[in-house]
């Protein structure tokens, strides 16, 4: 493969487009197996296996392309499979098995009738305000079957806003070219070729892009810093040790549209005057490593990353680092540490990581999902981006939602979009009949918000001001089954298990906590516990070195500010909640 | 000490994997930072991280013992002792604790009698609890030799795990 100028990216976009079209047209049918992790491990491998095997059996084998891609985002319906055949709508199939896909080659892709009962909807999610807008008839495709909802009347698909995963379910994560035609490293051509550094920030800085990892520091300004800094070696760093339990967009992502954190880290570094990255990416997601090695690896190919990246004279190289199981690595000092090799264990700041990061030298370390923001940004400008969210908080952010609702999945919203909106309308509210008890966000740094601020805009702001954080985006919907007491529990364990040990108001007050809220659970609780725990969590709050430590009492002070009464129930000896762990 | 420690090496480990082990470890002793990533690598050579492996790479490399055993015993991915053939993780991360992990974690617990963190006698199977596997769309979650099950009832965990021997 030959090295691709700038003018190339444009030109095989439109070639790779043509081939797909010609291809289509000598294909009829297209069956699209969604396989991220979730997937594969509902069944989706067997059904591919399944399905390659009828094909080839089938006398219009030949007729048939049969496709991959990453997660399509709705976790709680896989395994899923969408058919695509000329003249119809494209119909996605849910909760498969063995059967149902023999029925489905049978009916639908042998004699081209959609199976109303097995199927969630028509059309494609990337088309859901298109579809509105045209009233469900897009003139280039005829209403398959009455029966089969329009994805757009889907409440989990409508009120979305697909922009970092507007390719999910639509590309081959193994593909380049697949990227590339849905204007791919456009914006990368587009940040190497005619902007400088300066005008890369500037660009980040008004989008009002805030970080993604939890804290919400404005992207455009930590790249300053760093391109502020002089020195000869600089590193950009993409933080996808996503460990916070309960939160798995960077999973997704990196599974399902590796090259748009690629490309998004490409930017960053022309920006700060950077030539070496690295991807933390901890080693719970072998998925997701195995894809963006290969991606790495298309793009070197390519030309898109290495040396003189589309005959502009930019280097960058690209490597990937594989954690090894400790959460206090996604703090940022304490994963520097770990990519040179030593115990992942934070230090204090100043000096930043802008000033001396990785090797001492400036870095710049951002979230996968903020990266994955960057090429657009870039290609459809700061207004474009600013267009939706909040006036502190701009664009879209990614929900990971889970616990006690019905829909659980990955649910991209626009910033402000209410809890009541999340777990209500997209979410389908909670299972069973049962009531709302409260929304942990934000993992084991973040809190849980009970039912009277369900109409909160979520925000990083009014997400702090409620004694939460926005975290990286885990939303876990509690009933009212479940204990606060518990809650706070299980956090304060995991917070003292992870604890790196390395400043001491972590290292005792986590063990301590965890203790007194372990006693209360188990009815040994005394008068004054619960002002001791808030005490104490407070210290831990103000004195801690790192955000683990700083972060870890949130979920104590919050179940104590907003269901007290229930900490008070169970000192004294009347326990009001079952477990929180429920089996359904 | 060298030849003594090579000796003690080739008493414990097949010839193929300490060549293996060499060619780690010149693949990773220039690199910076390269610590972790050689011993990702030897422990799935060797299944574990014993002393000796670890005096061996110390040796190799002229990284400081100390150092290196404050990384492997810092990093939970890390193991020092001799595993199962087969490795269990219950996920106990918030969406799997919600749904009833911590069920599945006692049948285990009870059934093969181990604790976290430990391997059964007849060495059949390790057992770990992890922190979220990022499944969590199909809490609760177990997972054996890297195989995902979802949504995992107490009542099958032993039908599964009875697949492997």
């Amino acid at each position: 493969m030959k090295k691709l100028q700038v003018k190339d990216i444009v030109k095989i976009k439109k070639d790779i487009i043509n081939q797909e079209l010609i291809l289509r047209q000598s294909k009829k049918i297209n069956v699209i197996v969604h396989m991220g992790t979730c997937g594969i491990a509902s069944g989706a491998q067997r059904i591919l296996d399944t399905l390659l095997k009828k094909i080839a059996e089938s006398k219009i084998s030949k007729e048939i392309m049969i496709s991959r891609t990453g997660c399509i985002g709705f976790c709680g319906r896989e395994p899923m499979v969408t058919i695509e055949m000329s003249g119809q709508e494209p119909v996605i199939y849910q909760e498969l098995n063995q059967e149902k896909i023999l029925e489905i080659f049978e009916q639908h892709i042998l004699r081209g009738q959609p199976l109303s009962s097995y199927a969630l909807a028509r059309g494609r999610q990337q088309q859901v305000k298109e579809r509105i807008k045209q009233k469900r008839e897009l003139p280039s495709e005829a209403i398959t079957e009455k029966l089969i909802p329009g994805i757009e009347e889907i409440p989990f698909y409508r009120n979305q806003e697909l922009r970092v995963l507007r390719n999910r379910g639509l590309i081959d994560p193994e593909k380049i070219e697949d990227y590339i035609a849905r204007d791919g490293y456009k914006g990368m051509a587009q940040a190497l070729t005619a902007m400088n550094p300066d005008e890369i920030i500037s660009e980040v800085m008004t989008s009002g892009l805030r970080g993604r990892g939890g804290a919400g520091f404005p992207t455009g300004l930590k790249w300053q810093f760093t391109a502020r800094e002089k020195s000869e070696t600089k590193y950009v760093i993409c933080n996808a040790d996503e460990g916070d339990p309960g939160a798995y967009m960077n999973r997704s992502i990196l599974e399902g549209d590796p090259h748009s954190v690629i490309e998004g880290m490409v930017i960053a570094a022309k920006a700060i005057g950077a030539h070496q990255g690295y991807i933390y990416c901890r080693a719970e997601y072998p998925l997701a490593i195995k894809i963006l090695n290969k991606a790495i690896d298309q793009a070197k190919e390519w030309g898109l990353i290495g040396v003189d990246i589309l005959g502009t004279g930019f280097d960058f190289d690209l490597k990937i680092y594989r954690g090894a199981g400790a959460f206090v690595c996604g703090e940022e000092t304490a994963l520097m540490r770990s990519i040179e090799g030593k115990r992942g264990v934070p230090r204090p700041r100043p000096p930043f990581p802008a000033k001396a990061g990785l090797w001492e030298k400036p870095t710049v370390l951002n979230n996968t999902e903020t990266l994955a923001n960057i090429p657009q940004i870039i290609l459809n400008g700061s207004t474009w981006f600013a267009s939706v969210g909040t006036e502190k908080s701009k664009g879209t952010k990614i929900f990971a939602l889970t616990g006690d609702v019905n829909n659980v999945g990955l649910v991209e919203v626009p910033i402000g979009t209410t809890l009541e909106t999340i777990i209500f309308n997209i979410g389908g509210g909670i299972p069973e009949g049962k009531k709302f008890k409260a929304a942990q966000i934000g993992g084991p740094s973040g809190g849980c918000i009970p039912s009277q601020h369900l109409n909160a805009p979520i925000d990083y702001e009014t997400i702090k001001e409620l004694g939460a954080i926005m975290g990286s985006g885990g939303l876990i919907v509690i009933n009212e089954d479940k204990s606060a007491v518990d809650i706070a529990r299980f956090f304060m364990d995991f917070c003292q298990e992870e604890s790196c040990g390395k400043c001491t108001p972590c290292r005792e007050g986590t063990k301590r906590l965890s203790e007194i809220l372990n006693n209360i659970w188990e009815g040994k609780g005394k008068e004054g516990d619960i002002e001791l725990l808030e005490k104490l969590a407070n210290i831990l709050k103000d004195t801690a070195l790192c955000g683990l430590g700083q972060t870890a009492p949130n979920p104590v002070l919050t179940t104590i500010r907003y269901f007290r009464e229930e900490y008070e129930a169970q000192i004294g000896g009347k326990k009001r909640h079952k477990k929180f762990t429920l089996y359904h | 000490m060298e030849d003594q420690m090579n000796k003690v090496l080739l008493q414990e480990f097949s010839s193929k994997q300490l060549i293996q082990l060499d060619e780690i470890i010149a693949k990773y002793r220039k690199e910076p930072g390269g610590l972790i990533l050689l011993l990702e690598d030897a422990q799935d050579i060797i299944g574990y991280l014993p002393m000796i492996v670890l005096k061996k790479i110390a040796y190799e490399t002229d990284i400081p013992l100390s150092q290196i055993y404050g990384v492997v015993t810092f990093y939970s991915f890390f193991t020092m002792k001799l595993r199962g053939r087969h490795t269990i993780q219950i996920c106990l991360g918030t969406a799997c604790y919600v749904k009833g992990g911590k069920e599945n974690a006692q049948v285990i617990e009870k059934e093969y009698q181990v604790k976290p963190g430990e391997t059964t006698l007849d060495r059949r199977f390790t057992y770990e609890t992890v922190r979220c596997l990022g499944v969590c769309g199909l809490a609760p979650v177990m997972v054996v030799d890297g195989e995902v099950y979802g949504r995992v009832q107490p009542s099958k965990v032993i039908e599964i795990l009875e697949k492997y021997k």
